[in-house]
C-alpha cells in the first residue's frame, strides 16, 4: 500500500516537557526577514505536489524491478525502478520481525538488491558473486531475514550501475523498545544524483579523459586574478606543486553538476521537495545519501540540527548547523521549526556544482529562499597527505608525486603565516599531527615568538592515541611573554590517555614520547604508515606519507565554515554512541589498508591492487580487529563494509559509535574496530559507484 | 595475461580478459574501450596551403593498449605526406607509457618502414610529451620529439602551443632528407570546446627546414620556411 510518509511517533513525551525542551532561535526572525526581502522565483515550487516517498510496511513485500522512462532534465531517459518508483518505495520494518522480500527482475540484465547496513546472513546480503548469483531476468528471488536493529537504512542494486539509474530506496526500522529519540513527525530525505547519460558512458568518458566533467580547472584568468591578490611569487609557488605533480587542486568530484541533476526524494531542484509540520512539532529528518558519486553538505538555514543517529545507530545528540553526508551514509537529525515559517533544506554537492532543495513549512504557501552555494573548495597540500601549511616548497623533490622519502626533517615552518606578533585567536584545529612520520619535524622556526599567546585554541588538535610520538617541540619558540590564556583543555588526547604525549614534555622538553603496540580500543591506530610494494607502479599516482587523522576534519570545503559563517559543522570526532560500546574487547590485530588510485588513468584500487587481482581479506570468526584506512588519494572515499559494523574510534572507548560507511578524508587516515561476528563472504568497497569496481575487497569470515 | 601475448598485440587475449570479469558486484573495472582522437584537421587560409591532419586512436585496457597514430598532408597529387604507426602501449609509470611497434611512411614515395620505440605521457607542469626513436632498413634511424601544452583561457577556450623536432641518422636523398636535425615546427592553436568532444580552432603553424634537409630543399627550389594560418577542428570520441 502506498501512503504519504508522515508518521506519528510511537513514544511521545508529555506536552510540558516538549515545550520546555523547545529551543528558541535567534535565526527565526532573521529568516522571516530574509524571506520577505529576497526576491524568490515564484515558479520554484510551482509544482506544489512534489513527490514524497511512497511507503510499504508489513512483513512481506513484493518488489518488482523494471525499466521506466523518466524526465528530470527536460529530456526523457531510461531509469531502473522498483514498483515503478524512483526512489524505490520506502520500506518500513519493525525490529525483531522476520521480513520476506520477493524481488522480481523484469530487466533484461541481471539485478540484485543489497540491504545497506542491515545485519543479516551472508546469503541474504544481495551481492552477486558473494551472496548469490544475482537475480536473472524474469526471475524472482526471495529474501528472508530477521530484523535485528532499528533506525534509518536503505537498499540498492548491487549489479552493474543500476544504482546510478534509480534503483535505490529507504528503509526505516521502528525499534522494538521505546525510541530514545523524541519526535512528533519524521520524514525521509533521500539525496541522489541523476544523469541522462548512461552510467557506462560516464565511466568510459572518465577513463578517456579523467577531468571530463571538471569545468573548474585553473585558468589563465584565475592566475592573473590570484597574482593580483597574492602576488606573483605566492601564486607561482601555490600552483607549481600541483602543476609539477600533474594534479588539479580543483579535482573534487569525478562526476559533477555538468551532467548531474541532484534530487531530493526524487525531485529535481526546480521542483523541490516539500514537507509540512505543525505547531510545536519536533521533526525528525532521516537523511540518506543514495547518490552514485555525490557527497553532499546539508544545512537548514535558520535551524540548528540535533544529530541523533548516524548510519541508523543512535548517537549522543550533537547540535550542528551543517553536516557532510558521504555516499551511502545516513544521518537522522531532529529539528524544532517555528510555526508560520518556511525552511530550506539545502544539500549542496561537495564540489559546489549543484544542489538539491526541500521546503519545510507549516504553511504550504510559504517558501523559504534558497541560499547561494558556498565557495567552491580547493584542495590543499594536506589533502595530499602532507601537512605543510605555508611551508617552503622550493627544492622539494616531488618527482612523480612520489612522496616516499620526502624529507620532513627540516620542514621549514618559518613562513607559516601566523600574523605579526599577535598569536591570540590562533586556531590549530586543523593541525593534524598523525603518524610517526612527523619525527624530526622542526618547529624551531615557527614564528611564535610573540608577546601574547592568549586565546590560542588547541581544542581540536587531534592527537588521539599517541600520534605525537617523536614529534619534537623542544625548540618551539614559545618562550616569550604571556601564555596564560593558552587553552589546551579540550585537546583531544583520548580521554586522559596521555601516554603518547605528555604535557610535561610539551613543556619544551627535548625527550621524545613514544607509544608502541596496537593502541587502545577507541583511540585508533598507533601503527606506522607503511606503503607496501604493490602501491608502487603506474596504477598509483600518490602516496600520503604523513596522513593526518581524518577524525576531526570537517572535510574539504567545510574547514573554514566555523570561522567564516559561524556554522558548527559535524565531524566524526563529535560522534559518540548512545549505547555503550557493544564489544569492549581490545583489538587483537590491525589491518592497514591504503586507498589508492591513479586519477589520470582513472584506476582505483586498495593497496595498489584492484579487486580482480586481489586475494580476499580473511577475518577469523569472533575476532575483534582494527582496520586502519589510509587515503593515498585526493578524493574523499566512503568505505562500506558489509555484514558487520564499522565501529569508528572517535576517542571514547565507552561509547564507540557503529557505522556501516566511513568517509576517509583525502590524504588522511582513520581507524575503526570490527567484531567478525558474521560468517560468510562480504563485500568491502568504496561506495562511489565508479571507484567501486577497483576499490573493492572480498572479506571472508571463517 | 602474460607478456608474450601482449607483445604480439593479441587482441584475442585482450578481449578474453573482459569476458572473465563481468559477474561481480561493481561490474568490470577495466572494460575494453576505444578512443579515437582527431587532434588536428585543418586547412591553410591561403589556397596554396595544404590540408593537414593528425589523429590517434587506442583500443584496449588500462594497462594494455593498441595505439594507432597517423598524420598526413595534402597539397596536390605530387606533394603529399602520409604516415601511420601501429604501437603497443604499456604504462611504465603513473604518467608514462612506453610504446613500440611499426611505422610506415606511405607518402612520399618510395615508402619507408620503421620499427618504433617511444615514450608518451604527461611531464610535470602538464606538458604532453611524445618522443620516439625510429629504426628503418638500410641503417636508417630517426627521432621525433614533440611537446604540447594546454593553456586554459577559460574552461572552454584553450590555447595550445606545441613544438616538434625531427632528426635523422643519415641522408635520404630520394626523399630530400638530410642527416642531423632536419626540421622544427611550432604551432599555436586556439580552440573552443563546444562540447568536450568537439572544438573548432584557428591557429598558426611555422615550419623551418634545417641543415642538410634545408640544402636539399634549396636545390629543389622549395622554401625552407613556411608559415601558415589555419582553420580546423579537433574531435574525439
Amino acid at each position: 500500500m502506498k501512503s504519504q510518509y508522515m508518521i506519528k511517533p510511537m513514544i511521545q513525551k508529555p506536552n510540558s516537557e516538549l515545550n520546555n525542551s523547545r529551543r528558541r532561535f535567534v535565526f527565526g526572525a532573521s529568516a522571516m526577514l530574509a524571506l520577505m526581502s529576497i526576491p524568490f522565483p515564484k515558479n520554484a515550487f510551482a509544482n506544489a505536489l512534489s513527490q514524497s516517498l511512497s511507503q510499504l510496511s508489513g512483513k512481506v513485500f513484493d518488489l518488482s524491478i523494471d525499466y521506466k522512462m523518466v524526465n528530470f532534465t527536460g529530456k526523457s531517459a531510461r531509469a531502473t525502478v522498483v514498483n515503478q518508483l524512483l526512489p524505490a518505495p520506502l520500506l518500513r520494518w519493525k525490529e525483531g520481525e522476520t521480513v520476506t522480500l520477493r524481488v522480481k527482475n523484469n530487466l533484461d540484465h541481471d539485478s540484485s538488491i543489497h540491504w545497506h547496513g542491515i545485519i543479516l546472513p551472508t546469503e541474504m546480503d544481495g551481492v552477486p558473486g558473494f551472496s548469490f548469483d544475482g537475480i536473472k531476468p524474469g526471475e524472482t528471488f526471495e529474501y528472508q531475514f530477521t530484523v535485528q536493529q532499528s533506525g534509518t537504512y536503505w537498499y540498492h542494486s548491487h549489479s552493474g550501475y543500476q544504482e546510478q539509474t534509480g534503483l535505490f530506496g529507504a528503509i526505516v526500522i521502528d525499534p522494538a523498545t521505546p525510541d530514545p529519540v523524541i519526535y512528533d513527525r519524521d520524514y525521509v530525505i533521500m539525496l541522489s544524483d541523476w544523469s541522462d547519460e548512461a552510467p557506462e558512458n560516464i565511466y568510459a568518458k572518465l577513463k578517456k579523459q579523467a577531468d571530463y566533467y571538471n569545468y573548474r580547472e585553473r585558468t589563465v584568468m584565475d592566475f592573473f586574478s590570484d597574482v593580483n591578490k597574492n602576488g606573483l611569487a605566492n601564486t607561482w609557488n601555490a600552483r607549481s606543486m600541483w602543476n609539477n605533480a600533474r594534479m588539479s587542486d580543483t579535482d573534487i568530484s569525478d562526476v559533477t553538476g555538468s551532467t548531474y541533476t541532484y534530487l531530493m526524494n526524487g525531485n529535481p531542484p526546480q521542483q523541490g521537495w516539500q514537507g509540512l509540520f505543525e505547531q510545536g512539532e519536533k521533526v525528525r529528518l532521516r537523511f540518506i545519501n543514495s547518490s552514485a558519486m555525490t557527497i553532499f553538505d546539508v544545512r537548514i538555514p535558520g535551524l540548528k540540527m540535533s544529530v541523533v543517529a548516524s548510519d541508523g545507530q543512535n548517537i549522543q545528540p550533537v547540535s550542528v548547523d551543517e553536516f557532510r553526508i558521504g555516499v551511502a551514509e545516513t544521518y537522522d537529525v531532529v529539528i524544532e521549526p517555528e510555526v508560520d515559517n518556511a525552511y530550506c533544506i539545502f544539500a549542496q554537492s561537495i564540489d559546489r556544482t549543484g544542489f538539491t532543495v526541500g521546503n519545510l513549512t507549516s504553511d504550504a504557501s510559504l517558501h523559504a529562499p534558497i541560499p547561494p552555494m558556498d565557495p567552491r573548495p580547493v584542495l590543499g597540500h594536506s589533502d595530499m597527505g602532507m601537512d605543510m601549511n605555508g611551508m617552503d616548497m622550493n627544492g622539494m623533490d616531488m618527482n612523480g608525486m612520489d612522496m616516499n622519502g620526502m624529507d620532513m626533517n627540516g620542514m621549514d615552518h618559518s613562513k607559516m603565516d601566523m600574523g605579526a606578533g599577535e598569536m591570540s585567536g590562533m586556531d590549530h584545529s586543523k593541525m593534524a599531527m598523525g603518524g610517526s612520520d612527523m619525527s624530526g619535524m622542526d618547529h624551531s622556526k615557527m614564528a611564535m615568538g610573540a608577546d601574547d599567546m592568549s586565546g590560542m585554541d588547541h581544542s581540536k588538535m587531534p592527537m588521539g592515541g599517541g600520534d605525537m610520538s617523536g614529534m619534537d617541540h623542544s625548540k618551539m619558540a614559545m618562550g616569550a611573554g604571556d601564555m596564560s590564556g593558552m587553552d589546551h583543555s579540550k585537546m583531544d588526547m583520548g580521554a586522559g590517555d596521555m601516554s603518547g604525549m605528555d604535557h610535561s614534555k610539551m613543556a619544551m622538553d627535548a625527550a621524545k614520547a613514544t607509544v608502541s603496540g596496537l593502541g587502545l580500543a577507541g583511540f585508533g591506530s598507533n601503527n606506522e604508515i607503511k606503503h607496501i610494494d604493490t602501491e608502487f607502479g603506474p596504477q598509483v599516482d600518490m602516496r600520503a606519507d604523513a596522513p593526518k587523522s581524518g577524525l576531526h576534519d570537517p572535510g574539504i570545503g567545510l574547514r573554514d565554515h566555523q570561522q567564516q559563517f559561524n556554522r558548527k559543522v559535524l565531524t566524526y570526532g563529535d560522534i559518540k554512541g548512545l549505547h555503550p560500546t557493544y564489544d569492549t574487547r581490545q583489538p587483537s590485530r590491525e589491518i592497514q589498508l591504503h586507498l589508492t588510485g591513479n586519477m589520470n588513468r582513472y584506476m582505483w584500487s586498495v593497496n595498489g591492487v584492484k579487486f580482480m587481482d586481489a586475494a580476499p581479506l580473511e577475518f577469523e570468526y569472533g575476532e575483534r580487529l582494527r582496520i586502519t584506512l589510509v587515503n593515498d588519494t585526493m578524493m574523499t572515499h566512503p568505505m562500506h563494509l558489509h555484514g558487520m559494523w564499522s565501529e569508528l574510534e572517535t576517542g571514547d572507548p565507552d561509547f564507540i559509535p557503529r557505522k556501516h560507511t566511513v568517509l576517509v578524508q583525502p590524504g588522511s587516515k582513520i581507524s575503526y574496530l570490527v567484531t567478525a561476528d558474521a560468517k560468510g563472504q562480504w563485500a568491502y568497497h568504496c561506495h562511489l559507484l565508479f571507484h567501486m569496481p577497483g576499490m573493492f575487497r572480498k572479506v571472508v569470515v571463517k | 595475461m602474460n607478456k608474450t601475448n601482449l607483445m604480439a598485440l593479441g587482441l584475442l587475449s585482450l578481449s578474453a580478459t573482459s569476458t572473465s570479469t563481468a559477474v561481480f558486484a561493481g561490474g568490470n573495472d577495466d572494460p575494453l574501450l576505444t578512443k579515437v582522437m582527431l587532434d588536428q584537421f585543418e586547412k591553410g587560409v591561403d589556397p596554396q596551403d595544404p590540408t593537414q591532419f593528425s589523429a590517434q586512436a587506442w583500443l584496449g585496457y588500462d594497462l594494455n593498449k593498441l595505439w594507432l597514430k597517423t598524420e598526413g598532408e595534402y597539397s596536390n597529387s605530387d606533394k603529399q605526406d602520409f604516415e601511420i604507426q601501429a604501437l603497443y602501449s604499456k604504462p611504465i609509470a603513473p604518467y608514462w607509457d612506453v610504446q613500440f611497434g611499426i611505422k610506415t611512411d606511405i607518402k612520399p614515395t618510395p615508402n619507408r618502414n620503421w620499427a618504433v620505440i617511444g615514450v608518451q605521457g604527461l611531464a610535470p607542469y602538464f606538458f604532453d610529451i611524445d618522443a620516439a626513436l625510429f629504426i628503418g632498413d638500410q641503417g636508417r634511424t630517426a627521432m621525433r620529439l614533440s611537446a604540447e601544452y594546454e593553456l586554459l583561457i577559460t574552461q572552454k577556450l584553450i590555447l595550445t602551443p606545441e613544438v616538434e623536432v625531427n632528426l635523422f641518422g643519415k641522408d635520404d636523398a630520394e626523399l630530400g632528407i638530410g642527416s642531423g636535425l632536419s626540421d622544427i615546427s611550432a604551432g599555436l592553436r586556439l580552440r573552443y570546446e563546444i562540447v568536450r568532444e568537439f572544438a573548432p580552432y584557428i591557429g598558426v603553424d611555422w615550419r623551418q627546414k634545417l641543415g642538410n634537409t634545408a640544402d636539399y630543399a634549396r636545390i629543389e627550389g622549395e622554401d625552407t620556411q613556411e608559415t601558415q594560418f589555419v582553420i580546423g577542428f579537433r574531435a574525439w570520441f
